[in-house]
Formats: structure tokens, C-alpha cells, sequence
């Protein structure tokens, strides 16, 4: 497979094996992510993803450290200042860090870009452990989705949630402090579910039909394997 | 299995994807996200937004001890913690509840069973079985009461719930579902009060019941 350009024809359900194969620099070290060169000996299908994106998946396929050392390098003082903002102190809050960082290269496996940006899943596996910790109680998590081992979602479902959830990054940058100040305390489990507004302005709706469509392809290319069978 | 008409509201979702959602309530959400698909990519859509709130948190220094001793610990074998299949009706979450268990029933009489899976102060989550043409018996809640079908189908005064629908139920509904023909009806019902049943067994007897 010479096709590197994900958008122009977008590679379906590649073996992780052939993804990963003479892969063992660290990912985003370079801008490949932005300019899209084709000429790069990068996975094929990963030239498009965000750096975090391109670490992640290096952590969960080939267990590599460097990349995981930049996932932290990225994410622990965020964290470490998410967790400090609900009124814990600097050092309680280091080892829910710890804890967050090590069930991130523990639970890896079951990363799939195409529904989950890499800040979106370790959110929530932060805001499992802060449950953990504050309430003592495990909140009741829903069961994984089946997926075929070693088969990955197509690159253009995987860029086009990454596209998306810039997109609400964007959006909240740009609400007046209030309105943002409200959605914070939301995702820092600050409010009740009736002071919750559903409606937070933000386009919630179009990343849901994005993560919805590629469940769906995922669930129609399954389908169509098993015609094939 | 038919389409699931009746959702979780955008509102208990939201507060069970933040995390603040109390935990009988949380158990028939995740319960639901498990057998809806529409419900989980709403769920991870509010992931992603944590994930946005996440990264434009403020940055606080971590220690440098922190990382080494982190990475010191990655090579140390880990215990996965243990994963609950669905086993008949019951999909994951209710197994995790259930410790992998089949679950206790209880007669409630009529052929009514129930059997709890939790209960506290804040509210209690059970799993119910109604017989066909039965009535779950006519109660009133404090507040908010979610009614999830395992099995069966109900129906009362708001309309007909299948297999992965949910009733939201809020305090000022006064409302009689009836299991209707076929299989047993089985639920999974939270509520942040006990339940006040105005008929089948009286009053006194709740405590007995813990209903």
C-alpha cells in the first residue's frame, strides 16, 4: 500500500501488524501531522492524526515508552491542574496522576481513535479514579464494544473525529467566561444533574453523529465480512 | 430487537458522562449506554468535551520524581481488573452488580419478584420481575425514578417500553405499568427513595420489604 493520503482514499481495516510495521521513532517529533507529506516512511493512515493520537497508538501497539513519556510529558500538569481545581492538594492530586498515567499504558488495548479523542479518554478515566478516591464507590462503566481483534476503523472516520473535536475546542475557547466557567465546572463533576443544562451551546450534536457513523460503518463492515465468510 | 424509542434524558446523561450522577442511577445508564448505540456516542461526545475542558486546563508543575518513578512502574506485571459479560438478559454493569451472580429474587407477591442491588440512604437500584399482565404496583417517588426493560415490554399511562427502552419517571407522575403478554417483564429500576408502593403490601410492611 503506497497511499499515504488518508483523505484521497481512505485505507479501510488494515491489519494492526502491517500499521505498525518499521515504526520506532517517536511519533510527532516531526510536522508530518500538519503538511501531509507522502513521501515519509510513516504507518500508513497515521501521517494525518494529531501528535497525541500518533503517541497513543504508539503505546498501544508497540508498547513504546519514548511516546508514552510524551503522552505524560503532555498531560500530566493538565491533569495535575484539573484534579487540583475540584480542592484537592498538590500532592493527593500527583498521585491520582500517577494512577491516571499508569491505567493509560495499562488500558491501551482498548483505545480506539475513531470514537475517543486521546484528552477525552484519559478525561474520563481521570474522572473514574477522582470517583474512586472522593466517593469510594466504582462508578458502574458500560460494557466495551465487541470489536474484530486486530482490525482498525478507516482513517478518514479517525481524522474526521480529530477534526471535530478541534472544533469544540475551538467553540469553548471562544464562549464568554461565564458560560465557559459553567462547562468546566460540569466536566469537574461540580454540578448535579439538575443544575446541568443539557444545552451548552457547544456542537455536541455533530461530534455524536460522527462517533454514531463510524459505529455504524464498523457495524456494516462487520456485516459485510461475515457475507463474505 | 426493535428499535429503542425511549432514551436516557440529555440531562442524566450529561451529569452520568461528568461523573455526577449518584450511583443507583449511574448503574441503569451504564446499563442502557450498553445496549444503545445512540446513547453511547452521546456518552462519548460529553468525552470528548471533558477532554477539550481537560486540555485547556491550567498547567501545573508535576515533580520530576513523579515521571521517573512512574516509568520505573511500567514494566511491573499489572492485575487486570475482572471484565462482566452479559449473561442472558442482563448485560455487564448489572453482572458487575450482580458480583457475576444470577440475582436473589424476592416475592413481592402476585408473582411480583424483586431483588436489590444496592441501596442507602441516597436510593436504591433493583432488578424487578412482573408476569405478563401484571401491575408493577402503583407508586409515587421523591424524585427522579428511571425504569429500564431487560425483558418483555411494559405499558402504562405515557406509552409502551420495550427490550433497552427507558421510563424517566420525574416525582409528579403517578403511573401504573402493566407487564403486557408474553415473557416475564424484567427491569432495572432506580430511585432516590424507597419505593412507596400504595397497594400489594402496605405500608407497614415496607421496612420488611425494603421497598
Amino acid at each position: 500500500m503506497l497511499n499515504t493520503n488518508p483523505i484521497a482514499k481512505p485505507i479501510k481495516r488494515f491489519p494492526r501488524a502491517t500499521q505498525i510495521s518499521g515504526w520506532s521513532q517517536v511519533p510527532g517529533e516531526d510536522a508530518s501531522h500538519v503538511t501531509m507529506k507522502s513521501d515519509q516512511q510513516t504507518p500508513t493512515g497515521q501521517i494525518g492524526y494529531c501528535q497525541e493520537t500518533r503517541w497513543m497508538l504508539a503505546v498501544r501497539d508497540e508498547r513504546c515508552k519514548a511516546s508514552f513519556a510524551a503522552l505524560f510529558d503532555h498531560f500530566a500538569p493538565r491533569l495535575k491542574g484539573f484534579v487540583m481545581r475540584s480542592g484537592m492538594g498538590s500532592g493527593q492530586a500527583e498521585e491520582v496522576v500517577q494512577e491516571v498515567m499508569l491505567k493509560v499504558w495499562h488500558k491501551a488495548h482498548m483505545y480506539d481513535p475513531a470514537r475517543a479523542p486521546v484528552s477525552g479518554w484519559i478525561y474520563q478515566i481521570a474522572r473514574n479514579r477522582q470517583i474512586d478516591v472522593i466517593r469510594k464507590e466504582n462508578r458502574p462503566l458500560p460494557e466495551q464494544l465487541k470489536e474484530e481483534p486486530g482490525m482498525e476503523p478507516d482513517a478518514s472516520q479517525i481524522m474526521g473525529l480529530e477534526q471535530e473535536t478541534n472544533k469544540l475546542k475551538q467553540a469553548l475557547a471562544r464562549l464568554v467566561p461565564e458560560q465557559r466557567e459553567m462547562i468546566e465546572k460540569a466536566y469537574l463533576g461540580e454540578l448535579t444533574h439538575q443544575e446541568i443544562n443539557a444545552q451548552t451551546g457547544l456542537p455536541l450534536g455533530t461530534i455524536k453523529s460522527r462517533i454514531r457513523l463510524g459505529m455504524e460503518k464498523l457495524r456494516h463492515e462487520l456485516k459485510e465480512m461475515r457475507r463474505d465468510d | 430487537m426493535t428499535e429503542i424509542s425511549h432514551h436516557i434524558p440529555e440531562d442524566v446523561l450529561a451529569a452520568y458522562a461528568t461523573g455526577s450522577l449518584q450511583s443507583h442511577y449511574a448503574l441503569v445508564v451504564a446499563t442502557h449506554i450498553s445496549m444503545c448505540m445512540d446513547c453511547r456516542a452521546a456518552f462519548e461526545a460529553h468525552q470528548a468535551l471533558g477532554g477539550a475542558v481537560l486540555e485547556q486546563s491550567g498547567k501545573e508543575p508535576v515533580s520530576d520524581r513523579l515521571k521517573d518513578a512512574l516509568l520505573d512502574q511500567l514494566d511491573v506485571p499489572y492485575d487486570e481488573a475482572p471484565v462482566f459479560e452479559r449473561a442472558g438478559v442482563y448485560p455487564g454493569p448489572i453482572m458487575e452488580a450482580l458480583k457475576g451472580k444470577p440475582p436473589k429474587w424476592r416475592s413481592l407477591g402476585l408473582g411480583v419478584r424483586q431483588s436489590i442491588l444496592s441501596g442507602n440512604d441516597e436510593g436504591s437500584v433493583r432488578l424487578l420481575y412482573i408476569p405478563a399482565g401484571q401491575a408493577v404496583p402503583d407508586h409515587g417517588h421523591n424524585g427522579l425514578e428511571l425504569t429500564l426493560v431487560l425483558q418483555g415490554s411494559f405499558s402504562d399511562e405515557t406509552g409502551w417500553f420495550g427490550v433497552g427502552d427507558v421510563e424517566a419517571a420525574s416525582e409528579d407522575l403517578e403511573h401504573t405499568p402493566i407487564a403486557d403478554a408474553g415473557p416475564a417483564c424484567i427491569c432495572l429500576a432506580a430511585t432516590d427513595a424507597p419505593l412507596k408502593f400504595k397497594s400489594l403490601v402496605p405500608r407497614l410492611l415496607q421496612p420488611i420489604f425494603k421497598i
